[in-house]
Formats: structure tokens, sequence, C-alpha cells
């Protein structure tokens, strides 16, 4: 290899490396540079096997399989980054306030002033309470509303709205189905910096309503409205602003 | 749930994270396992070493501000690949290794005995050339990959690509021509 270009341009051109100029130059030359003319044949020659012998290989599906199972285990399922310790200490006070008023005898009654609800105070707090207990909360961990709200299909006879608050300061972390007074409902779980606000959500036959007066119970709070044929009803340890501006986004 | 838990690449990563990984970086699967096939010369360690190279890179995914992600993976893999090697065949790094192959055995007809030969002939010259040298044939040839990323995936400057390629591909003629008396003697 002598000429000039067999040593420069030629794996440029080969390569389809080179500027329009450079290319119809150097074409130019191959016209009149037999030498060029075979080196090049050469390496077409050459690139063509290599790209023809099938000496690509693939990845195994094994591999695919290993790959997955390792990014699972790198992967954080939400329940366990976003519920820390100090829930455990929630749990175990409100344990400790459950016991010391379970010798009243609960009435049904309504859970705030001027609204019915087919599900009694007790029984919601009581329901909020056991989901806070490890492996309760939620039955599908997904901050994805469009992962959440299919996985309702099938297990309850209505569809719950399903929205994602976490641009507004609510993530949603999961829902899991739960049981109030004797019925089926739909929890949807957010978070509020380190609160845990479980919405319930059922069928209602009544009018809608306004979010109503917040009802206040062994420390617990809650947000009761109805709004297109779905009662809700908003609980948390999380101030009552808190679970009124996450009532608010949902009555929307 | 602030934002205090983003930003340091050895965090654990979330759910969002696992699927912006699967839908940039995962779909390099083959280009990240051929690499390693080629710069390891065998497929049960470059699956071990392709496994290693993909997890690392989901580790340091938050420190992927977007571009080209196959470049991105490929360099990862590239790194993962030499380590190995320093490790396990730190020889390999320093002088040519002729690795004796054993061909695969062909029980079909003469076309595809040619075929297949000629496929054996040209892995054996590839694997005879230094991991460097092969490095940039596999990423051109094979993976089709521009000067620019082949650049950035081997940390060789840019002006620098054309002319280990140029060496790349006169060693594999000459690998190639050679091959074939050794073959020859081997058939016998």
């Amino acid at each position: 290899m002598s000429c000039d270009y067999t040593r420069t341009v030629l794996y440029g051109y080969l390569d389809g490396e080179l500027d329009a100029t450079r290319s119809a130059e150097f074409e130019h030359h191959l016209e009149g540079c037999r030498e060029c003319a075979t080196a090049l044949g050469s390496e077409e020659s050459l690139r063509s096997s290599l790209q023809r012998s099938g000496l690509y290989e693939s990845a195994p599906v094994s591999l695919r399989k290993k790959i997955r199972v390792g990014l699972d285990s790198a992967t954080a399922s939400p329940t366990i980054i976003r519920i820390p310790a100090w829930r455990w200490l929630a749990v175990a006070a409100t344990i400790l306030v459950v016991a010391s008023v379970s010798w009243f005898a609960w009435e049904r009654r309504t859970i705030d002033s001027g609204s019915t609800a087919p599900f009694t105070a007790a029984e919601m707090i009581d329901a909020h309470v056991r989901s806070l207990q490890p492996g309760h909360l939620t039955d599908v961990a997904s901050t994805d509303q469009h992962t959440v709200k299919p996985w309702f299909d099938g297990k309850l006879a209505f569809v719950p709205p399903v929205k994602d608050f976490s641009d507004e300061g609510f993530p949603l972390i999961g829902a899991r189905l739960d049981v109030l007074g004797g019925q089926n409902v739909a929890a949807l779980v957010y978070t509020r910096r380190k609160h845990i606000i479980n919405v319930f959500v059922m069928p209602t036959k009544e009018p809608d309503t306004p979010i109503h007066e917040p009802g206040l119970r062994q420390g617990y709070q809650w947000r009761h409205w109805r709004r297109q044929g779905m009662e809700y009803c908003a609980v948390s340890d999380a101030s009552d602003s808190d679970i009124y501006e996450l009532a608010q986004l949902i009555y929307q | 749930m602030s934002g205090s838990d983003q930003g340091k690449v050895t965090d654990v990563l979330d759910a969002q994270d696992r699927a912006r990984f699967e839908q940039l970086v995962l779909p390099h699967l083959d280009a990240a396992f051929n690499l390693a096939r080629w710069l390891l010369k065998s497929r049960a360690d470059s699956e071990d070493v392709a496994q290693e190279a993909m997890l690392r890179a989901y580790r340091f995914f938050r420190g992927f501000h977007g571009g080209d992600a196959r470049a991105w993976l490929l360099q990862i893999v590239r790194n993962t690949c030499y380590t190995w090697l320093e490790k396990n065949r730190p020889v390999e790094l320093m002088t040519e290794f002729d690795e004796e192959l054993h061909p695969q055995p062909s029980a079909s007809p003469e076309a595809l005995a040619i075929a297949g030969n000629n496929r054996e002939r040209l892995t054996r010259a590839l694997e005879t050339l230094p991991p460097r040298f092969r490095e940039v044939l596999v990423l051109r040839e094979l993976e089709g990959c521009s000067y620019k990323e082949i650049a950035s995936i081997t940390a060789i400057p840019i002006g620098t690509v054309m002319s280990a390629l140029a060496r790349a591909r006169q060693r594999l003629q000459r690998a190639l021509t050679h091959a074939s008396p050794q073959e020859a003697a081997r058939e016998l």
C-alpha cells in the first residue's frame, strides 16, 4: 500500500464517514488508482463475509430471565421504601388507644353530622388501623393509576375512580379490597409526607354532597362526601388540612 | 415521598426507574451480549459478564441523563469485560493469544459445510486479534456503530478510530490468509 489515499481516506470512505466533498474526491481518485480500487474491493469483500456469516450472537433466553430476576431484586417495591419504621410506633399507639376505649359499647351511628353512611366511624377507623399493620396496606402496590384501576376489574361490582396526585404532593402508592359495613369497598392508598391516607370508595344511590366537616376519633380524622354515585371517605392521622386537600383533588 | 431519595447512583431504584430502564436500556441486551461474547470469546462467560454489566448499568441508571443508551450500555459492558479479563485472563490483554477452538461438528451437506467452514475460519481469525482490535471491528461491522459511537464506547479519541479500524482490518486479513495452512494441517 503505497498510495496516500489508501492509508488515509479509504477506510473513512468504506465506513461512510467522509463528508460529501471528500467522498467525491476519493471516488474521482478511485477511477485512476488501481491500488485503491483493489484495496477497496478486498475490504468490501471482508466486510460482507463478516456481516453475512451470522457472527452476531444474540442474548440467550436464559440471560434475559436472569436479568429480569436481578432487576426485580434491585427494584424496591413501593411498599418497602415508602412505609418507614415510624409506622410501627403509630400502630402500637393506635392499638393502645383502641384497647383503652374498647370497653365502650359502640353503637351504630352516622359518621358525620347531618349525613349518614352505610358504615360506622368505628368500622372505618378499624379498617384504617388494620391497613397499617405490616403487609395489610396494599394488595396491589403501584404508583401507576393505570395499573391500580384495572386491578379492581372483576374484584368489585363497581369501578372506583383512581387517580394519582403525585404532582400535588399526594402520591398514590397502591390499593386493596376492604370491607366496611359488611360491604366490599375499594381502598385507595395515598401518602402525604409520611402519613398514610386511606380513601374508601363504594357505590351509593344517594345524591351528591359537598365535602363534609371533618370527623375525629381516636386521633384519626376523616372527610366524607358523595359524588357521582360514589361514596368516599378519606381517613388518616395526617392533619385535617391535608385530608381536605386530597378530598378536594378527588372531588374535582 | 419527597425528592430526597433521588439523585445518588447507589440508591434503590423504584418502579418508574425500572420502567424507564426497560424502555431505554434493556432493548440493547443483544448488543451487550454480542460485544461481551467477542471480547471474552466464550458464551458462558459472556452470559455472566453481560448480566453483571446490565445490573451494574441499572444501579448507575440515575447517572444516565439521556443520549445514546446503547453506547452508554456498551461502555459499561466493555469496562466489565476488561475487568473480568484482567482478573481471569490477564495474559490475553498483553499478548496475542491463539486459543485453540473446537470446530462444531457438522453433519450437513457439502454446501453447508463450506459455509460453516467459512464462518468457523472467520471466527477463529477474529479471535486471534488482540481484544482492542477485535472490539473496534465488532462494533463497526457487527453492531454498525459510527466512529463517534466507537470512540465513546472504547474511550479512544475519535481521530484514532479510523486508524485503529484500518489496523484491525489488515490484521484480520492476515489472520484469515495465514489461518488456511494451519487449518488444513489440523484437518488432516
